[in-house]
């Protein structure tokens, strides 16, 4: 019944023992600083209410807030371009670093660079890409996609990571303990940071009423990312927008304790405008590509409360399925509950539809979001329109209309329910059914209690004939 | 289960399909928690499944039709209660969505909404009951479902009424909130994640030492007292309403009703 891509990727991600080990580190320290950030916070839920409320009034107003801020951003000297597809927005970063005559570029970790395959564009413009990003340098020497949005490479252990290193690395060291890995990797991109003729970010926000565009990193590559190279170019989708630097504030904190428990990030900056006369540095050209790449799309289409979402990763800590499986089983640029209401807005339903599916619907994700998505909702949309799209199997469709058939029709239901539970007592030894024709997605794993001599409605009708 | 309290309200138990095929004693704790909490209690005769199934699976016209039948069926009562979370969320939360707001379904599925308690919280929130003379020695945990849990709010009424219950002692589960990867269709559509999440559970409950698994949804319950006894543990599985009744000296969930 599962897509046989997806059925693999899940199959190689739970035969993986480092897989869930590095996965539970990662994750399991997230949830319980999350947890303690959130319980250290008294006006959370406040918060949280207004976070929800600044996103819903942006995409609500969303054309007021473009046009304000690319005529602020254009103001400052920034260059604002726009961009439809994916294919629009590579174009336009790739013909900037052209005709700036780019050899290399350093990278700033940015999903949405990932989401529009600008890794690829720059490969197949012949432009040298450097990832700063500790985590993204670590996935680019070892050729993987991301498998988390907030940490990149939660799908490699250290011992992975070191191995890594000692391969690529021009001077590694001894390696045996993390700051000695993170010593090596600072090594080794230092000198890249100064050589870039090209400086490429993502934005955690677009502030409309100044222009500027605000990056959260921890350490620190963002800054040398975007201030050294002649030209810095920003990407960002249109959902990025807030009205003013205190919305920005009032999300970030929201985001911060969401995605590590952390109260701030280590460098919060603001871009606005290139290198100004007197300033001791900063890019001479600032571009700016806003990327729609299916978001008014999703405006249309009932999924607008998914353009509150701040990329904190909060709903993959806590989801029971991402847990095991991880993110490159979802097959997509974006993994967890964000990413199967994402990847298919962004590669279509046909062939992901199996994500809103692999989904137990428990709610914990929606719990944990600092703004609120009722990601089960959505999900619950997908599912929706695959069934009436045709995509859900025939096995599936045939034994829910027998079902239902049935459930209809209850002087039909009562004899049914009987002769099946007959039959499946059976299979049944000592109270336990291990084995059943056409019940083995339960008994391969598990044992599947007998069911009751009698249904409950027949053991009744002996018990109060009358009622 | 007499008309001792004729003057209580008049309750239709909706007793959800699981409970009528798997685990009828359920059905029948429920009906005698709710005479001892003084209602009248009252078993429509042509309910069958509240929808799930098709909900879950995105078959929304077929949603729609079984929430009809269950709309009709269930029109009398001023109450309706329901031994289980996903069941009495389902027709709370979600019969309302599948209809147009304005139309005569919307207005009857929103009204049905209104009248329906899950079990455990109906006893304790609408009625203000606690059991009295239950006893059992035994030391159990308790697995919170997610839909009790975040679609009704249902935490702090089961654990008052296994308060009540002389002898039992409740041992903290870790993860107490954590899905247990039954999902309905989710744990058979796919098997070996809805493996790999119950066997995490299965280790936690485990690691109490409980003797007793509760909860208050069969399907959760089912799935991780299957995966219980496939790892050979000597765990047993109730209802909580099975426990209330007293009738947890009886065969647990799996030993042979």
């Amino acid at each position: 019944m599962t897509q046989p891509a997806f059925a693999a990727r899940v199959d190689r991600a739970l035969a993986d023992p480092d897989l869930k080990r590095a996965i539970e580190r990662t994750t399991g320290t997230a949830r319980s600083k999350r947890a303690a950030a959130v319980a250290a916070w008294p006006d959370f839920a406040a918060a949280r209410e207004l976070g929800r409320d600044i996103k819903d009034h942006v995409t609500a107003n969303l054309d007021h807030y473009l046009l304000t801020f690319e005529r602020n951003a254009t103001a400052a000297g920034a260059i604002v371009h726009w961009a439809r597809t994916a294919q629009e927005a590579c174009d336009i970063v790739v013909g900037i670093c052209k005709a700036a005559g780019a050899a290399s570029v350093t990278r700033a970790k940015s999903m949405l660079g990932e989401e529009i395959g600008l890794p690829h564009a720059l490969a197949d413009a012949g432009i040298e890409r450097v990832e700063t990003d500790l985590a993204e340098h670590i996935i680019q020497l070892a050729g993987d996609p991301p498998s988390h949005i907030v940490w990149p490479a939660l799908h490699k252990t250290r011992e992975q990571v070191a191995a890594l290193f000692r391969a690529h690395h021009h001077d590694p060291g001894a390696l045996a303990t993390v700051a000695a890995m993170v010593a090596s990797a600072r090594r080794e991109l230092r000198r890249r940071f100064m050589a870039a003729d090209v400086g490429i970010s993502g934005a955690n926000f677009l502030i409309a009423d100044t222009g500027a565009v605000c990056t959260v990193t921890n350490e620190g590559n963002a800054e040398l990312t975007t201030t050294p190279p002649r030209v810095h170019i920003v990407t960002a989708g249109i959902e990025k927008l807030v009205p003013s630097t205190a919305h920005a504030m009032s999300l970030l904190r929201l985001l911060v304790r969401s995605a590590t428990g952390a109260e701030v990030t280590q460098y919060t900056t603001f871009h606005c405008g290139p290198r100004r006369p007197g300033d001791a540095d900063g890019p001479t050209a600032f571009h700016i590509v806003l990327v729609d790449n299916g978001r008014s799309r999703m405006l249309a289409e009932g999924l607008a409360e998914m353009l509150r979402c701040l990329r904190c990763g909060a709903c993959l800590n806590h989801c029971v399925v991402f847990r095991q499986i991880g993110g490159h089983a979802y097959g997509g640029t974006y993994p967890g509950p964000m990413g199967a209401v994402l990847t298919p807005v962004l590669d279509g339903l046909a062939g992901t539809q199996d994500l809103p599916h692999a989904c137990t619907l428990n709610g914990q994700c929606q719990e944990v979001c600092p703004v609120a998505i009722p990601l089960p909702t959505l999900l619950r949309g997908w599912r929706e329109r695959s069934w009436r799209e045709g995509l859900e199997p025939g096995v599936v469709r045939g034994s829910l209309f027998a079902w239902r058939f049935l459930v209809l029709r209850p002087a039909l239901y009562r004899p049914a329910t009987a002769l099946a539970l007959r039959v499946m007592r059976l299979f049944a030894r000592r109270g336990w059914i291990a084995r059943m024709p056409l019940a083995g997605g339960w008994t391969r794993h598990r044992d599947l209690p007998s069911p009751a001599r009698q249904t409950f409605m027949a053991q009744l009708r002996q018990r109060r004939p009358s009622a | 289960m007499s008309d001792k309290v004729p003057e209580g309200p008049r309750v239709g138990l909706f007793v959800t399909c699981l409970v009528d095929t798997m685990r009828p004693p359920i059905g029948f704790a429920a009906i005698a928690l709710l005479e001892a909490a003084g209602c009248r209690v009252e078993v429509p005769r042509r309910q069958t499944c509240c929808g799930q199934p098709a909900l879950n699976s995105g078959d929304r016209a077929g949603a729609v039709r079984v929430a009809q039948h269950t709309i009709e069926l269930l029109a009398s009562y001023p109450h309706v209660v329901v031994p289980s979370g996903s069941c009495a969320a389902t027709i709370r939360l979600h019969y309302p969505t599948l209809f147009d707001a304005g139309t005569a379904w919307h207005r009857r599925a929103t009204d049905l909404a209104e009248r329906t308690h899950e079990l455990l919280s109906y006893l304790v929130d609408v009625r203000q009951w606690l059991p009295a003379g239950v006893a059992l020695n035994a030391r159990a945990t308790y697995h919170d479902s997610c839909s009790g849990l975040r679609e009704l709010g249902i935490a702090a009424q089961p654990r008052r009424l296994l308060a009540a219950v002389a002898g039992l002692s409740l041992a903290r589960l870790e993860g107490a909130d954590t899905c247990c990867g039954f999902g309905g269709t989710f744990c058979v559509k796919y098997p070996a994640i809805s493996d790999a999440i119950v066997s995490e559970k299965a280790q936690a409950i485990e690691a109490t030492g409980a003797d007793l698994l509760l909860g208050g949804d069969l399907g959760c319950l089912m799935n991780m007292a299957g995966k219980l006894h496939r790892r050979g543990a000597a765990v047993r599985a109730f209802h909580t309403a099975e426990v209330l009744a007293g009738m947890a000296d009886g065969p647990a969930i799996g030993d042979g009703a």
